[in-house]
């Protein structure tokens, strides 16, 4: 194992060496090889792994590879040292595959961008450090893969850096994670403060085994601090502000890393914390509370927009609530279930949308687009299967994930009731701005621009195969998990109780038991009819035309031009912290500081007191012999009478 | 007998007007013969504690001393020579190529 675990590692790093340095001499071909071959390689040997580990003694139990000692600092030691379980073994196969398919997809798509290597590069060296992050066996190792996942998504989100627009979102990218990436940090400062530890395999049976309430201040603080890095890598209230920004990048980057694995890395922080936060219920709370919040709020925003991309990013803001209330509510395999299932469907939204901006040149305002069902068949329904997996509708992957995140909010041991309404209503919204993206984009009558209707075309193979595998996987992945109320096993989530059972039996044991008035079959049974609604009422307004929503928008602009302006966080933001800091720095940090103190008092003063004090000292040197014996006289007489004195 | 104290206070003052000629005469020849005052002054000063203490060590360093002056003279003159045949002035206030 430790050698497939390496063998999964090393090809993208290597290829994103190979195509980093020696890329802009490659042919394209060669670029394409060495990238997807990697990204193929990285596939192969996760899928190696997982049967390997399958097939042997390790399972279910976590197994820990130590390659070498990388940090060692008094009490602190963390080496370069993989943890493979159940829980790795999902997220390895889940990235794997749906990184291959994206880079084969992005060999049609960046066919004719400038750049194509370098696209490439990025593309594998993010999947190296996304395999880092899900792989890694103690906390800062994580954090290697986490920052390196932030800065491949800076370096993609301003790819096309000639473009302000493009560098910006790339550094407001970064710049908002790395707010998250300090509450990180001083947590995880906090629990080796603790324990004196920071390895998973040392910490968490540690923390399994402490009393209820033991420890719990400073666990529910370690908690919350790790669940804000978690917030701004998967763009939850409040550092959500950077995704939709991040829509700058090529939409191959948005399909893999906004929607189907960076993202995701702050679920998979949490779940894989989930023995620390059994132990500090407070916090998980909290997660489970915002993520709903998200859920919700980022729905609303996505009703309004009319860019298709901005659309996804907020449903992609919106799932990812979804992800964190299902752990936040205590049923970890739920969150987890839905990242593999958004995953698929999410990245084939993004794919398909960027079929569609290929195929109208650029153009991504749902305004301008319309009946392109017939003129782009497999787009079309790829993107319909996505769009009914991600509104659950019953038999499609999202389906089953979202169900269970809902029962697990209604029933779980943290849920809430009100958090189960609110994300069903969340789930209506959900299927409603999806099927209006549909609508508009796909139905209907055209509403293209004369000049690029005679071009649209089907997109060619390199990006429709990518489609329609993901499509595949859209439908399919939901039945690894079959519903109890219709006598299913639940068989994914029962393959990782290993992982999460503990944590979750320690949940329900230290809460009250609330009887329900909704049996499970229920819940399912209102989730369905909830997306039924929210599709009718999107078909029924967006079909034939935008008419009627354009009057309705008219009629309640407020509130419509909120939505539409993302309720000003933008601008708030801006007002509260951007312009205070850039004024800050600008007059106190330079002029005053930088410009006067240091620069004026410090470095010239200091040069300019010298060569004060050396023009008075020079005028001893005044080539006046008799001044010069007359000084040494002195000299002479004043050392005579301090002798004299002195005896 | 004459007290030191009396040759002392005569070496005293020898010293301080070649002092006080060394530093506000303007000719050189003046200014290195205050030097040799300067240097006899010490030498008195010598003879009288070598005479006193009975000791003969202060007279032995009155010989080093007139042959150092000796020589100093020698040397002191041959540059004044030089120095007269350069600048055609024995003022040392003409003598100001190092001031600024």
């Amino acid at each position: 194992m430790e050698l497939t675990l390496l063998l999964m590692l090393l090809p993208p790093l290597i290829g994103a060496a190979l195509n980093g340095i020696f890329g802009r001499r490659f042919p394209q071909w060669l670029v394409s090889l060495v990238a997807c071959g990697a990204s193929g390689l990285a596939m192969l040997f996760a899928l190696v792994s997982a049967w390997t580990y399958a097939h042997s003694a390790l399972d279910p139990g976590p197994s820990i590879y130590s390659y070498f000692t990388w940090i060692q600092a008094g009490s602190l030691r963390a080496d370069y040292a993989l943890y493979y379980d159940r829980l790795t073994l999902v997220m390895t196969v889940t990235v794997t595959v749906v990184a291959f398919i994206i880079h084969m997809y992005s060999r049609g798509y960046m066919e004719h961008e400038g750049g194509y290597y370098r696209f490439f590069s990025y593309m594998n060296l993010f999947l190296f450090m996304m395999l880092t992050l899900v792989t890694a066996a103690n906390y800062p190792l994580l954090f290697v893969g986490w920052e390196g996942v932030g800065l491949c998504s800076y370096l993609l989100i301003g790819f096309y850096f000639r473009r302000k627009s493009a560098s910006d979102a790339g550094k407001k990218a970064f710049i908002v994670t790395r707010i998250g990436d300090a509450g990180f940090t001083v947590g995880v400062a906090l629990l080796f403060w603790t324990f004196g530890s920071l390895d998973f395999g040392n910490v968490f049976p540690r923390i399994a085994g402490l009393h209820p309430g033991e420890h719990a201040g400073t666990l529910t603080a370690i908690g919350i601090l790790i669940f804000l890095g978690a917030v701004g890598k998967s763009a939850q209230l409040p550092l959500y502000v950077w995704l939709p920004d991040a829509m700058e990048g090529p939409t191959p980057v948005s399909a893999l890393i906004h929607a189907a694995t960076m993202v995701t890395a702050g679920v998979y922080l949490v779940a894989r914390s989930n023995a620390l936060y059994a132990h500090a219920p407070l916090a998980l709370e909290i997660v489970g509370i915002v993520g709903g919040l998200t859920a919700f709020y980022a729905a609303t925003i996505a009703v309004a927009q009319n860019d298709l991309k901005r659309l996804l990013a907020y449903s992609t803001i919106s799932q990812l609530g979804y992800m964190f209330v299902g752990c936040g509510v205590g049923v970890f395999a739920a969150g987890i279930f839905h990242l593999m299932t958004h995953a698929f469907f999410k990245s084939l939204l993004f794919l398909a949308a960027g079929s569609v901006m290929h195929a109208l040149s650029g153009e991504i305002d749902m305004r301008k687009m319309g009946g392109l069902r017939h003129k782009m068949p497999v787009t079309h329904a790829t993107f319909l299967i996505a769009t009914l997996a991600i509104s659950g509708v019953p038999m499609f992957s999202g389906f089953f994930s979202k169900d269970e995140i809902l029962a697990g909010a209604y029933a779980g041991p943290l849920g809430h009731p009100w958090l189960y309404w609110l994300a069903t209503l969340t789930a209506g919204l959900t299927a409603f701005y999806m099927f209006r993206a549909v609508c508009m984009t796909f139905w209907g009558k055209s509403r293209l621009a004369p000049e690029t209707e005679p071009h649209v075309h089907e997109s060619g193979s390199k990006m429709t195969v990518p489609l329609a595998v993901l499509a595949f996987f859209s439908v399919v992945a939901g039945y690894v998990s079959w519903p109890k109320p219709w006598r299913g096993s639940e068989a994914f989530d029962r393959y990782l109780d290993p992982v999460f059972a503990p944590s979750e039996e320690f949940l329900r044991s230290a809460s009250i038991e609330r009887g329900s008035q909704l049996g499970a079959g229920a819940l399912m049974t209102l989730a369905a009819i909830a997306a039924f609604i929210g599709i009718l009422i999107a078909v029924w307004l967006y079909w034939k035309s935008t008419e009627v929503p354009e009057r309705l928008a008219e009629r309640f602009s407020g509130l419509h031009q909120v939505l539409v302006r993302k309720y000003y966080v933008d601008e708030i933001y801006d007002w509260l912290i951007v312009q205070p800091l850039r004024i800050g720095s600008e007059k106190l940090l330079w002029q005053s500081v930088d410009a006067g103190a240091i620069d004026g008092t410090l470095v010239n003063g200091t040069g300019e007191a010298t060569a004060g004090a050396g023009g008075i000292l020079r005028r001893i040197q005044s080539g006046n012999l008799r001044s010069y014996a007359a000084w040494i006289l002195l000299g002479t007489v004043l050392w005579l009478v301090y002798v004299l004195i002195r005896s | 007998m004459v007290p030191l104290s009396h040759y002392l206070a005569l070496s005293v003052i020898l010293f301080v007007l070649g002092a006080a000629g060394f530093v506000f005469r303007r000719s050189v020849i003046t200014i290195f013969m205050c030097i040799e005052l300067m240097l006899n002054a010490v030498n008195l000063a010598f003879m009288a504690f070598s005479r006193f203490l009975g000791n003969l060590d202060g007279q032995l360093f009155v010989f080093f001393v007139i042959v150092v002056a000796a020589a100093e003279a020698a040397v002191g003159l041959a540059l004044i020579i030089a120095l007269y045949r350069n600048r055609e002035s024995l003022n040392i206030e003409d003598l100001d190529s190092m001031k600024m």
